[in-house]
């Protein structure tokens, strides 16, 4: 065995051991949610009984989260199209088209990127107050799009200047207007990197909790993630509902963790090689 | 909206090409705008390039642009009585009077102490990773997750496990350690808050790191095994060199990470406390905001965070200027 392969296998158990504890925390909530209010004062970490879904019952109608949930859908689904037709018409037009002002525009989106929601947010709450938009399903889908648009600019832009010019050039022969080339070649052509960016973007909304909690200050708009926040102080003496109603909030996540992993990774790292 | 409609029939001569490269496009980082050759327009379009552009270029700049200004000429009014008027630096002052802002800059002091650990932990696992640890696949698989998770989740979780009679000092009760009152104590607090954000988030600089490496020149390493080095001669000689602009990325991003997005496991875990321990610049933005009705105080606040970001974000222009030039 050469040192270095002896090194690996050395490397495994601490690997191991973090893979565990990677995984254990939602195991040790799914359990607890599993179990009676009896069961987990007893001993929380026991193996459940059986499965149980009582907890997750209660959780979905006496915590409202079933309202949550669909508030959570309007307002990402929203966001998600808006930000994909935005940034695939702003992407096209920055990387294939030649016009006047387009370095400067795309500095102008850029820079946005250095802005961090917390930098901004006592002004734009003030500012969409005065329009009306504070607790609305626009305003939070607004807040949303402007907070994810220049990270989408930047990715779609970047995407589609690796697409050839040839292919823009024989579109506009066939007689295509610009709008034409758009809608006919760089949407289709954009599938995959508008896949990978709808996916992380409906991720940072879903997941969001400052921008949600400042624009839907009202009970009957939370999302789901400021639901969950709102569940330690209801089910502080009844733990498994309080897990079960963390775990509806997780499975959405997961579901889309299982089926677009190499989407969600290829978009993070995106950005990172090449800068 | 043609989003996530079958494409519409294009002309032969487009689509045979177009349907070609498609696969082979990856997704790749923007560098500017490059001038295609696509671009020349009939008078009829002419505007058709900035009718494209303005919709986002709108939402950016009223939604970010506008409202960054607004809050720094915010930060020179006054709250409540004098709300409105020109206070100069009084904001500014009460600031830094404020023993709870004291705290919260003293936060950003142990982030910054923490950076390295948190940038060393995802850098030693992707070498592991990329050396082809038995069982390398499901690890990288695993790993990632947390960070796909909401911290509003995460941090709901970890009040479960840190809980004083909970797994956490379960198993140190197992190694005749004694319980730790993770989130009550004050001097822990922050040290149990971070650690949370570091094993949620971990998984993304772990991703990033595996892509640089993906960079490297695998017939090195293989040279470097062939005559025999270790582990810790492959690691210093051969791949701490090659990555060294992937470090810096992961450096930069992991620090703005822990500048602006720790809110929603402050918010769950901690509320700040114990005694005000655990405020960082966002939190304390968010309080004077939303609880004590001092927006111009926050204003203030948001601008010194943003003076940080500002450094980070030279930091990271200045990498990537170097990368540019590599290149």
């Amino acid at each position: 065995m050469t040192p270095l392969r002896a090194g690996r296998w050395l490397a495994a158990i601490p690997m191991a051991a973090l893979a565990i504890a990677t995984v254990y925390p939602l195991v040790f909530t799914a359990n607890v949610a599993m179990k009676t209010r009896h069961e987990y004062v007893l001993d929380r970490f026991a193996p459940a009984e059986g499965l149980r879904w009582d907890a997750f019952a209660t959780a979905w109608t006496s915590a409202d989260m079933g309202r949550y949930l669909a508030n959570s859908l309007i307002t990402v689904t929203g966001a998600v199209a808006l930000l994909l037709l935005l940034g695939s018409m702003a992407g096209f037009a920055l990387s294939r088209l030649r016009f006047r002002g387009s370095r400067l525009l795309f500095l102008a989106c850029l820079s946005a990127l250095f802005i961090p929601f917390q930098v901004i947010m006592v002004p734009l709450a003030r500012t969409m107050g005065q329009v009306g938009l504070i607790d609305t399903y626009p305003g939070l889908i607004l807040a949303y799009t402007a907070q994810f648009l220049p990270f989408t600019v930047f990715l779609m832009t970047g995407y589609y200047s690796g697409i050839p010019s040839e292919i823009v050039d024989a579109a506009r022969i066939d007689g295509n207007s610009v709008y034409g080339v758009y809608g006919r070649i760089m949407l289709p052509l954009g599938r995959p990197a508008l896949l990978s960016v709808g996916i992380l973007n409906a991720l940072f909304c879903w997941n969001d909790v400052l921008i949600a909690l400042l624009m839907m200050p009202s009970a009957e708009h939370r999302t789901l993630m400021v639901g969950v926040t709102a569940l330690r102080g209801q089910y502080s003496a009844d733990i498994p509902t309080f897990a079960g109603g963390v775990l509806i909030a997780a499975v959405p996540v997961l579901v889309l963790y299982l089926c677009f992993q190499r989407q969600i990774t290829a978009g993070v790292t995106a950005g990172s090689t090449k800068g | 909206m043609p989003i996530g409609s079958p494409p519409p029939p294009a002309g032969p001569a487009a689509a045979g090409p177009a349907g070609a490269s498609a696969p082979a496009a990856a997704p790749r980082a923007a560098r500017g705008p490059r001038r295609g050759a696509g671009g020349r327009f009939p008078r009829s379009e002419r505007l058709a390039p900035y009718l494209l552009v303005a919709p986002a270029v709108l939402v950016i700049a009223v939604f970010r642009l506008y409202p960054l200004a607004l809050g720094v000429n915010f930060s020179f009014t006054g709250d409540g009585d004098r709300n409105g008027r020109a206070v100069g630096w009084d904001n500014y002052a009460a600031l830094f009077a404020d023993p709870l802002f004291i705290a919260s800059m003293r936060n950003v002091g142990l982030l910054v102490l923490l950076l390295p650990v948190a940038v060393a932990i995802p850098g030693a696992l992707a070498t592991f990773l990329y050396l082809r640890v038995p069982g390398h696949r499901v690890y990288r698989s695993v790993y990632f997750f947390p960070a796909v998770l909401s911290p509003v989740i995460i941090g709901a979780i970890f009040n479960l496990l840190l809980a004083f009679d909970g797994p956490v000092n379960a198993l140190l009760g197992a190694v005749g350690a004694g319980p730790v009152d993770w989130l009550g104590d004050p001097g822990v607090a922050m040290f149990a808050v971070v650690g949370v954000h570091i094993w949620a988030t971990f998984g993304m600089s772990l991703v990033v790191f595996l892509a640089g490496f993906a960079t490297l020149d695998a017939s090195l390493i293989d040279a470097a095994r062939v005559d025999g080095a270790s582990l810790p001669g492959v690691v210093r000689h051969v791949i701490f060199p090659g990555l060294s602009r992937t470090i810096q990325f992961v450096f930069v991003t992991t620090m703005i990470g822990m500048l602006t997005s720790m809110f929603g496991l402050l918010y769950v875990m901690t509320g700040g406390g114990p005694e005000g321990s655990t405020y960082l610049p966002e939190y304390y933005i968010w309080f004077q905001q939303g609880q004590m009705g001092r927006p111009a105080l926050a204003s203030a606040a948001s601008t010194v965070l943003f003076g940080l970001m500002l450094v980070v974000g030279t930091a990271q222009i200045a990498v990537l200027r170097r990368v540019g030039r590599e290149d």
